[in-house]
């Protein structure tokens, strides 16, 4: 396999123009003859779909749950970046392009991020356009809010609920095609495998999640938008059907994945409450600007919080990080939150928690302003730990919340498998070691409105495809295995339920493979996940039959592919000899515990190709070169 | 509105339930002026009855033409209630084996039945009073008379003020929820929160009433 | 201080079951022992779900997926009201510290002809996608919008449109219509979309489109009950119903307007 970026030459802000006008385009009268299976509804597919229905191709869209407009990116809360510099407040898209990488610490693909700048711009009108309702100014122009430590306010939102008014407005645009009838939507539908004939992919096998009936769909190219594997800890941030299993069965199928050790965890969730938890929910970042997080400066300090004087707290982020303070970067917050809990200085009823505390800004401005800051994030909290954060601080502590990994794409978006496009979360994209608040829906949303359209077209104009339909052997051979293999999930009759492999599964990934990592544990991770792997495929248990909606079949699945893929994020984290962003390494930090890069050895994308199960597989390496941006440590002192 | 809108407009629920809030605001009003027209029984027998013979002399044109706007409202307002009825049901097929109402209210959940109730009850208030079919002794022109006879028996008596019970409440929902339905209604969230209506169906539920009750106790002979 | 309540709750369900495929079901017995007021409703079901899978019976079939929420996945009647006690709450954010020890708790999927039950609490409700699809978004094509500042929009349409728009879409409304009708969601959709200048062009259509899809679905109509309101997990207010009548009032009464709505058919 060789890994080839297609990185179009010429001055990086002239790359994308010159590029879409090297690019072949289909005539407008051959489009519906091209068909185009689009997998995932959320911001990437759907915003996909429906821009490719608009264009005239002949569209399938498949998602999992009810209704596309249920897709995971509806609980994105905080907001979208974009490059508009309506705050006047020295914004640009080189300014944006430079805090995406140096933010990515370094492990993104320059030419990506800088489309993905260029790009930004074009999609705040897009949905405005659609009808999304952005907070707005007494003036009737748009509204923004600094967003995850970055000095400039190019966050757009809509209330707490930015993801979810981008993706109805998406949604929507998805069903004026349906109706238009270019687009088909297949929801409650799950893709179980792709298929490639002669190399190259040219459909997927479904099961259809209320019958159970196992059909193929055969298409002229197949684009994969099925989100990120955040689930793979058990706990995340993530809801609660988010899976590796289509992005998998394409690495199985010869798709190389991109850095999947790397992950992002978010320092703002609410913590554990009892092992019957069942997702964690997140807090939204923008409690930051006006939240101060400290802990008790003596461990083992179990007085309420109310009672533990000034001096005897120890605000840490503040102290350690004086300039960025308690806006420190995620991967940063995250990090100090769990060593200060690992000193056994943490609070809340098992320890696992610090506190974020308002009184500071209540005092400053007064409870109504807060109020009208937060309101619903502090009912939320409320609703869900029956605290006042009001009257006493939030406990929050740090939860899984993004991939950056995913599968590798060119910068068409094209995978290593020709035909097979991966946007949005699933593709390891642009964000590099470490996501910046704000930009996964930016992304999601570019790669679908604004380049897959292009990028496929040229595919579909230059590649030679031979017309094939779903009776093709290959379709039936893939069908085949996926009856297989839901055959036997359902015959093993286990002492097992499939939850409680998945959270043993995520309690290795969390102890051992999560915000630190080292050799001995990611070594036992090695160890231990093949044998669990092992007695899941022995000892599990998944009543009802394969014929009719099963919940229990549907998760059986999911986590089965999570027991192989925990072992490759697991190989990643392991050959990464290096700290940067997400992945961090206990072997390899300064003397003050900070991140140690190594740019020598570890400069480049880790693309990993599948040789078999129980085989290791193997290492490709896309080097990354950086021109516009020069490498440099990251500091938030 | 050209056929093909008026079909649709009237096929959807929307419409039927706007040609029953307009129908409905048209009885309202009558009912009002009924009502007010009765009550100058307890002036004295010659007042009522020079009301009665102004309606059927000077005004009879006016009269007449209201009576065809008033037979049109109630003619569509049952039948858009019967479609209406008959649409709300089959939306529901199977019901819950438990469900606690959170807003809605006795009225609002009686209307159907209210509605059967007047359905009774105006024909045979017109063959009591207007035709005198169904009266004991109807003296044409003598309407003083024909009321207090008519209403003497308990059992019709009776009937009248169950009738009137379910008119009021009929209208405390009805009168409210008719303004919404056209598209004027009051932006206030809270549907039990409705003074006015609460009036306007109190004062024509106790105008009504007054009359039988009165004849009960014998202050009206 | 430890979150809320401690010390746990024996709990008795009384749940609908439905096999797949089967038009009919019945409400079954299940005992749910030492529950901890901490837990979500969904929780609670995915302990009592571990237990029978245990004993080899099939697991309590029901939608889900965010938990915080947003997705409007979740929904079920719990003791006669659309996502249980709690006011503006959907079932995945109820937390059992709403109950007590002892309850008896009534669990029942949503119930209306055009929300057919699938298995269990799951339903049907692709009838809300073919609401929407009949006019429910602005006709703009990517590619083809003005700057996003190009037209202001006065902050209180803006801030009264995103009250209307935080629909989740969980048909909550329709369950505790007296009628299952759909006006609430429709109203919504179509209310936020007209409350902004970039809906304007379409929203006689829409309203008209919308309404004959609604109708077509077999919900019933409005009678005014309010009860969707005190269901719904985003207090949508019925005042949004109002507006909706009012649109189609006046788009039945346009002539421009027809030959638009017809070209659309
Ligand atoms: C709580 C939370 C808050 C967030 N807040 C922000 C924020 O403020 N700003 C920001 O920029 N980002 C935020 N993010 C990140 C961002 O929301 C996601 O990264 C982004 O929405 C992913 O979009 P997507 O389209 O790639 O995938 P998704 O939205 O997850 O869509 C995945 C789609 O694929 C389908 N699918 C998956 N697997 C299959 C399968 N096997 N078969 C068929 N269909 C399948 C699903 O049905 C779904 O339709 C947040 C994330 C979380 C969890
Ligand atoms: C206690 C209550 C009521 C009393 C005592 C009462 C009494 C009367 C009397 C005496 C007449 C005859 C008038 C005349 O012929 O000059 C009359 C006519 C009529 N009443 Fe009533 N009425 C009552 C309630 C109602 C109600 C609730 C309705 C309608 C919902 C109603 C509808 C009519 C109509 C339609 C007529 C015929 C008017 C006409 O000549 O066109 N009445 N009523
Ligand atoms: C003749 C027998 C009557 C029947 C069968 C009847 C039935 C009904 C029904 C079923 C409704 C509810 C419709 C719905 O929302 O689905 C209704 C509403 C209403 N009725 Fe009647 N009704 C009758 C007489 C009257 C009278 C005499 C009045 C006025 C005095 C009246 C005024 C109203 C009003 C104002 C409404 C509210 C309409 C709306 O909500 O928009 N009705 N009626
Ligand atoms: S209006 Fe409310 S109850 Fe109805 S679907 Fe939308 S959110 Fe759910
Ligand atoms: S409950 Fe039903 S009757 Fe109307 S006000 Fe709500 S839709
Ligand atoms: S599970 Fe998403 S709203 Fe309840």
């Amino acid at each position: 396999m060789k890994l080839d970026a297609k990185i179009p030459s010429g001055p990086i802000q002239d790359k994308w123009d010159q590029h879409r006008f090297a690019m072949k385009l289909v005539n407008p009268a051959n489009k519906r003859k091209y068909s185009v299976i689009v997998v995932g509804s959320g911001l990437a597919g759907g915003s996909a779909a429906a821009t490719l229905g608009e264009l005239g191709y002949n569209v399938s869209c498949f998602c999992f749950q009810d209704s596309p407009r249920r897709a995971h990116s509806i609980a994105a809360q905080g907001g979208i970046n974009a490059a508009k510099n309506y705050q006047n407040d020295g914004d640009s898209i080189w300014r944006l392009f430079y805090d995406t990488v140096k933010g990515g610490d370094f492990r993104a693909r320059e030419a990506n991020v800088y489309r993905l700048a260029q790009i930004s711009v074009n999609i705040i009108d897009q949905c405005v356009a659609q009808g999304v309702p952005f907070a707005r100014e007494y003036g009737g122009l748009l509204a923004n809010r600094s967003f995850g430590g970055a000095q400039v306010s190019r966050t757009f939102y809509a209330r707490g609920q930015t993801g979810q008014q981008l993706l109805l407005g998406c949604y929507q645009a998805l069903e004026r095609q349906v109706a238009a009838g270019t687009v088909k939507m297949y929801p409650r539908t799950e893709m179980l495998d792709l298929v490639l004939v002669d190399g190259v992919a040219r459909g997927i096998v479904v099961r259809d999640l209320v019958t159970g009936k196992i059909s193929s769909h055969a298409a002229d190219a197949v684009i994969l938008a099925t989100g990120g594997y955040g689930n793979v800890f058990y706990l995340s941030t993530n809801a609660k059907g988010c899976n590796v299993t289509a992005t998998y069965r394409a690495y199985k199928r010869g798709a190389a994945f991109g850095n999947p050790c790397f992950t992002q965890i978010h320092p703002t969730c609410i913590p554990v409450s009892g092992d019957y938890q069942s997702k964690l929910t997140l807090m939204s970042e923008s409690l930051r600007n006006d939240g101060r997080v400290w802990v008790p400066k003596q461990k083992g300090d179990r007085r309420p919080p109310g009672q533990i004087p000034e001096a005897e707290r120890d605000y840490y982020l503040e102290r350690k990080y004086p300039s960025f303070g308690n806006l420190s970067p995620r991967d940063i917050a995250s990090r100090a939150a769990k060593e200060v809990c690992d000193e056994g200085r943490g609070v809340g009823p098992n320890g696992l928690g610090v506190y974020l505390d308002f009184a500071a800004a209540i005092g400053r401005v007064g409870e109504q302003k807060i109020r009208e800051r937060y309101g619903n994030l502090f009912e939320m909290y409320q609703r869900i730990t029956d605290e006042n954060p009001y009257q006493v601080p939030m406990r929050i502590f740090p939860a899984v919340h993004y991939t950056m990994g995913g599968l590798w794409v060119d910068y068409n978006l094209m995978s290593t498998i020709p035909g097979l496009h991966v946007l949005g979360e699933a593709n390891f994209s642009d964000h590099g070691a470490n996501r910046l608040g704000a930009s996964a829906l930016m992304q999601g949303l570019a790669d679908g409105y604004f380049v897959i359209p292009y990028t496929i077209g040229d595919y579909l104009a230059t590649a030679k495809l031979p017309k094939v339909d779903a009776s093709h052997p290959a379709f039936k051979a893939a069908e085949a295995e996926v009856e297989a293999r839901t055959k036997t999930l359902l015959t093993i009759k286990g002492k097992r339920t499939v939850d409680s492999f998945h959270r043993e599964l995520g309690r290795l990934m969390w102890d051992n493979c999560g915000m630190a990592r080292n050799a001995a544990g990611l070594r036992e991770n090695l160890e231990k996940i093949p044998a669990l792997r092992q007695e899941f495929w022995e000892n599990v248990t998944v009543p009802g039959s394969g014929t009719e909606l099963n919940q229990s079949l549907e998760k059986a699945g999911r986590v089965a592919d999570f027991l192989e893929f925990a072992e490759l994020m697991c190989r990643d984290a392991l050959h990464r000899e290096e700290s940067c962003g997400g992945h961090f390494r206990t072997e390899h930090q300064t003397e003050d515990g900070e991140a140690r890069r190594d740019d020598d050895k570890f400069c480049y994308v880790a693309a990993w190709e599948y040789q078999g199960v129980d085989k290791p597989p193997v290492l490709h390496q896309e080097p990354l070169e950086f021109e516009n941006v020069h490498l440099s440590t990251r500091s938030y002192k | 509105m050209s056929v093909t809108r008026l079909a649709r407009f009237w096929h959807s629920t929307l419409g039927k339930k706007v040609v029953m809030g307009a129908t409905g605001l048209i009885m309202v009003g009558f009912v009002i002026a009924h009502m007010l027209g009765n009550l100058q029984a307890f002036e004295s027998a010659e007042k009522f009855n020079a009301y009665g013979a102004m309606l059927h002399g000077p005004l009879h044109e006016i009269v007449l033409a209201l009576r065809v706007v008033l037979l049109v409202s109630v003619g569509l307002h049952i039948v858009a209630a019967w479609q209406l009825t008959v649409r709300g049901r089959a939306a529901r097929p199977a019901g819950y084996a438990r469900q606690a109402p959170q807003m809605s209210t006795l009225a609002s959940r009686s209307i159907r039945l209210g509605g059967v109730v007047l359905l009774l009850f105006i024909p045979y208030h017109l063959l009591h009073f207007t035709t005198g079919d169904v009266h004991p002794d109807f003296i044409p022109g003598d309407v003083y008379h024909n009321l207090v006879t008519g209403l003497a028996r308990p059992g019709v008596a009776l009937f009248y003020i169950v009738a009137m019970l379910a008119l009021g409440l009929h209208l405390y929902h009805g009168a409210w929820s008719a303004f919404r339905t056209l598209g004027i209604g009051p932006e206030d969230p809270h549907p039990r929160h409705r003074p006015l209506t609460t009036a306007v169906a109190a004062v024509v539920w106790l105008g009504f009433t007054a009359i039988p009750v009165a004849v009960l106790l014998g202050w009206l002979r | 201080m430890s979150g809320g309540a401690t010390g746990t709750m024996n709990l008795t369900l009384m749940v609908w079951r439905q096999a797949a495929g089967s038009g009919s079901g019945k409400m079954v017995r299940y005992e749910a022992p030492g529950v901890s007021p901490d837990m979500s409703f969904l929780e609670m079901l995915d302990v009592v779900n571990e237990g029978l899978i245990q004993k080899g019976e099939q697991p309590i079939a029901f939608d889900h997926d965010c938990r915080e929420g947003i997705c409007g996945s979740c929904g079920m009647m719990i003791n006669g009201v659309a996502h249980g006690p709690m006011k503006g709450t959907a079932t995945c954010q109820l937390h059992m510290r709403s109950f007590k020890d002892g309850d008896t708790i009534y669990v029942e999927p949503w119930r209306a002809r055009a929300f057919p039950v699938i298995k269990d609490l799951v339903v049907d409700r692709s009838a809300f996608d073919r609401i929407i699809a009949a006019g429910g978004f602005v006709s703009v094509s990517t590619g083809s919008a003005p700057d996003g500042n190009a037209l202001p929009v006065p902050k209180t349409d803006a801030d009264l449109a995103m009250d209307a728009a935080q629909c989740i879409g969980c048909g909550a409304c329709v369950a505790a219509c007296p009628n299952a009708s759909a006006m609430l969601f429709t109203s919504a959709k179509a209310g936020h979309l007209a409350m902004l200048p970039q809906g304007q062009p379409e929203r006689r259509r829409r309203a008209l489109g919308m309404v004959e899809q609604m109708d077509h679905e077999g919900f019933g109509g409005c009678t005014w009950h309010g009860e969707c309101q005190e269901a719904c997990p985003k207090q949508i207010r019925i005042d949004w119903i109002t507006r909706l009548y009012r649109d189609y009032i006046t788009a039945s009464a346009t002539r421009r307007e027809e030959n638009a709505a017809e070209a659309a058919i």
